[in-house]
């Protein structure tokens, strides 16, 4: 590739693609590169998919304040996006007396990080508002904000802005080394060289290899695995908040939570792992995780598992982001950012936009941007398609339901191909879609997504009309 | 949520699933009924699961002969709509709309559908991995029973060339057939059980025509590679041993459950043992004018069975409609372990017997020829030695003459076996 761009920003996760989403918002050429084939394909995609209010984070860090806007930022950007969140609310449940004492710190911290709305309240309340629970609960913390939202249309959605607003889309590159020319940057990658006058480290789980090939030696991301459960809708209606373990000195703890999907998560494990790329579940893993569930919620584990999955966080031995410019080398490094950068990504691109500002990148605003993408709507609380017979009615691909137990319909399917980012494999699909996602896992619709993505959505779109035809 | 005009239709009864029970409903049904017999189906081909199965073992109890899956499927197709009966396909009921109506998703747009009785066909399937809590690598190539004979009989796709089945059942050999004709070698089949569970007239001739190993006593603890399948671990449950087999398909088969989404919605009572509704001999569930019928009920036998259920409950849909009446006596069957359950589970002395006069019990073990043990209020009401086996994976059937002694004021009958 020739062109020498002004910015190239390494990982299209979430953080990755706000970062790229804002540069683009001034005169400046920016690629946003990525190892996989697809945006959002490693930390992103697999999380827990809170929109945090943060009120749990350390008082005073970078983390709180950026966390803090984030949730703003984003939740006006999915009102304009269609991004699903669900205001939830959340519920700090207290099990033992070392726990229950410890709500009223929990309270106060919140009030230091600017969010003054929880309450403590007794275990009849706690039942009243979740009557599953099981039995022991001694008190609990009310953070009415907490909020469910989808990660994959976010992380969508910022890279579909990011693109629409002109920014080149390199998938498949995982840079191997880093030249500095001076004036410019080479990125060496898998699929060819990036060239770019300055670059912004938002690796995820690999920016401290990222941060090595810039000659740093700053920190180290170790990989926690997390094991989730997903248990099926007909769950739901026991759980209508995001039900939150008091956080001890090994961690946050194993939430229950909705999902904007319908679904009830039960997780996260937290297991520090070697390989980066180790995203399968354990034996040990799921077992702790019915142990866990067992005392929380028997009644959640009669029900259905969905699917089951891991995600990796990328932990570091950093306690807050580790968001620093350097103007010598024209480098941003974006890194320890862990499962709050979901809520965070697009107030950590303002904050790496300024940084580079002070460091030397010239920012022109650009005229006439391009509105935000619409996103198909992948929320439960919100019409879908094979709800909306004014939509079914002008185009009946809306109407023929391939994916029976998510309800995806042949015109959804077919649209993702026609989206600014199609989908290159089935998980991609899945993701833009929900199509396979449910509890058959495909045993009906399986053979026939597959078509669908083999033929690029067109396979069912023609064929579904024929047989109503020949009826008539 | 539902925004825009949708059509109403008003049929006099509405059938929710297209497979073999539900046809046969529609075929029974419409000659007899005065108004329209419409049948709804998700699919875009009405069928069901037979449509899938590519091979001969179809018809046998119902229609007297020895089919394929999709010829027998195309005949009851064409015998519900001969009969009358109107079929819909490609419409995905969303919703209930009331206690006797509906709401469906179709290309044409949305229906919603007030009939005066609805029958619940919606069948079962097979719990995927996930649900199994299979643990491993999230790879590709593991498919249930369903999908790969979706995706090898429908859509003409390609699996790989070495595949483990899980399950030593009659399915599991409908699996190991699909897999043959894929030009995929099935090296293994493991199961729980200390036995493989199928008919042996199918397990030992399998063995040979197959060149299949069936791993007794053994599950798969491990799912390995990434993208693609690579091996599975497998574990001799009594030994704890563990061992690699390296495959690059995995179909897991069995282990069903009954499509009860509708049921649940509806707030209709279930039964734990089979997670479908609960329902009478008249196939009646406790929604006055919703009947069930076919593998929703009994997860899973076959579908000539299933189809009898259908033809079976045509009775009691007359009699809802131009009675609506029940009858008051009744009494709980309740399956004792190693039963898993009973289908029916409600016993109404004065109705006609069940479908085949026979009760469809699932056991957990084999027991070749078990002394079925009747008990009410503690007591002992029938013994009666049955002179063929219970074995896990097939369903076991009584005859339901063995409910004769049975006292309708007495409480429940807990259905059992004595060594």
């Amino acid at each position: 590739m020739n062109t020498t761009f002004d910015v190239a920003v390494i990982g299209a996760g979430i953080v990755g693609s706000a970062i790229a989403r804002k540069l683009a918002g001034y005169e400046l050429s920016v690629a946003l590169l990525d190892a996989r084939d697809d945006v959002g394909d490693g930390t992103s995609k697999a999380n827990t998919a809170i929109l945090h209010t943060g009120f749990d984070a350390k008082p005073g860090t970078l983390e709180s304040r950026l966390v803090r806007e984030g949730y703003h930022l984003l939740s006006e950007y999915a009102t304009r996006t269609g991004i699903p969140v669900e205001h939830t609310g959340a519920l700090l449940v207290a099990w033992t007396a070392e726990e229950l004492d410890a709500l009223p710190g929990l309270r106060r911290k919140a009030e230091q990080n600017g969010y003054g709305r929880t309450e403590i309240v007794g275990p009849e309340e706690v039942y009243r508002q979740l009557p599953h629970l099981g039995e022991g609960v001694l008190g609990g913390l009310t953070v009415p904000d907490e909020s469910i939202i989808c990660t994959w249309t976010t992380n969508l959605a910022l890279a579909a802005d990011a693109v629409g607003r002109g920014v080149t889309l390199l998938l498949n590159r995982a840079v191997t080394s880093v030249e500095d020319l001076g004036d410019h940057t080479v990125l060496r990658a898998s699929g060819g060289e990036v060239k770019a006058r300055w670059v912004v480290n938002a690796a995820g789980l690999g920016a401290d290899v990222i941060d090595r090939l810039f000659g740093h030696d700053r920190f180290t991301v170790t990989p926690r695995r997390g094991e989730l459960l997903v248990y099926d809708k007909l769950a739901r209606p026991m759980v209508n908040k995001i039900v939150l373990p008091v956080p001890s000195s090994r961690g946050k703890g194993v939430l229950i939570s909705p999902t904007v999907y319908g679904n009830v998560l039960l997780g996260p494990t937290a297991e520090d792992l070697v390989d980066r790329t180790d995203t399968g579940t354990s034996e040990k893993g799921l077992e702790f995780l019915l142990g866990k569930g067992e005392k929380l919620m028997p009644d959640l584990l009669r029900e259905e598992v969905t699917a089951t999955y891991a995600g990796l966080r990328a932990a570091s031995d950093h306690p807050d982001y580790l968001i620093e410019a350097d103007a010598g080398q024209r480098y941003v490094l974006v890194g320890g950012i862990r499962s709050t950068g979901l809520t965070a990504g697009i107030a950590i691109a303002e904050h790496v936009a300024e940084l580079a500002r002070g460091a030397g990148l010239v920012l022109v605003p650009r005229e006439n941007l391009p509105e935000p993408p619409r996103m198909p709507n992948l929320g439960e609380a919100f019409t879908r398609p094979y709800q909306d017979a004014a939509r079914i009615a002008a185009d009946p691909a809306y109407g023929h339901v391939v994916c029976f137990c998510e309800r995806v319909t042949a015109g959804e399917i077919r649209d993702t191909f026609r989206s600014p980012i199609p989908p290159a494999t089935l998980e991609g699909l899945r993701r833009r879609t929900r199509a396979m996602n449910g509890r058959c896992q495909g045993f009906f619709c399986g053979a026939e997504v597959k078509k669908l993505l083999e033929s690029r959505g067109e396979s069912a779109c023609g064929q579904s009309h024929a047989p109503q035809e020949a009826r008539r | 949520m539902t925004s825009g005009d949708i059509t109403t239709l008003t049929p006099a009864v509405v059938i929710i699933g297209a497979g073999p029970s539900g046809l046969s409903a529609a075929r029974e049904l419409a000659p007899r009924i005065n108004g329209e017999v419409l049948v709804l189906d998700r699919e875009s081909t009405a069928g069901g699961i037979p449509r899938h199965s590519d091979h001969p073992g179809y018809g046998i109890r119902d229609m007297r002969r020895f089919m394929s899956g999709p010829a027998y499927a195309r005949r009851l197709v064409r015998q519900a709509e001969a009969a009358g009966a109107t079929i819909l396909t490609n419409a995905t009921v969303t919703n209930w709309a009331g206690d006797r109506a509906i709401e469906a998703t179709t290309p044409r747009g949305r229906i919603r559908v007030e009939a005066q009785a609805v029958i619940l066909a919606t069948g079962a399937r097979e719990r995927p991995r996930p649900a199994r809590l299979i643990p491993g690598d999230r790879a590709h190539g593991v498919y249930t029973t369903g999908h790969l004979q979706n995706l090898v009989h429908l859509q003409h796709g390609k699996v790989g060339k070495r595949a483990v089945i899980v399950g030593a059942e009659l399915v599991s050999w409908s699996a190991a057939l699909t897999l043959r004709e894929a030009g995929c070698r099935t090296v293994l089949m493991t199961t729980e059980y200390p036995r493989p569970d199928s008919y042996s007239l199918f397990s030992v001739p399998g063995r040979i025509l197959f060149r299949t190993r069936v791993a007794t006593r053994t599950r798969v603890t491990k799912v390995i590679g990434r993208p693609e399948l690579r091996a599975v671990e497998i574990e001799d449950i009594d030994t704890g041993r563990r061992r690699v087999v390296e495959c690059d398909t995995l179909v897991l088969t069995g282990d069903w459950i009954p499509d009860h989404e509708l049921v649940r919605a509806a707030g209709i009572a279930m039964d734990p043992g089979t997670n479908g509704p609960l329902v009478d001999n008249a196939l009646r569930t406790d929604r006055p004018g919703v009947f069930a019928v076919g593998n929703l009920l009994h997860p899973v036998d076959t579908a000539d069975i299933a189809a009898i259920d259908g033809a079976h409950v045509v009775r009691s849909v007359i009699a809802w409609v131009e009675e609506r009446r029940t009858p008051a006596e009744q009494v709980r069957l309740v399956a004792d372990a190693p039963f898993r359950w009973v289908a029916p589970e409600i016993f109404r002395p004065k109705d006609p017997a069940p479908a085949r006069r026979r009760l469809l019990l699932w056991s957990d073990r084999y027991i070749p020829f078990p002394r079925i043990v009747l008990r009410q209020e503690g007591k002992v009401v029938v013994r009666k030695r049955l002179w063929w086996p219970a074995a896990p994976g097939r369903v076991f059937r009584i005859p339901t003459s063995i409910l004769s002694a049975v006292r309708p004021d007495a409480g429940p009958v807990h259905i059992g076996v004595e060594p």
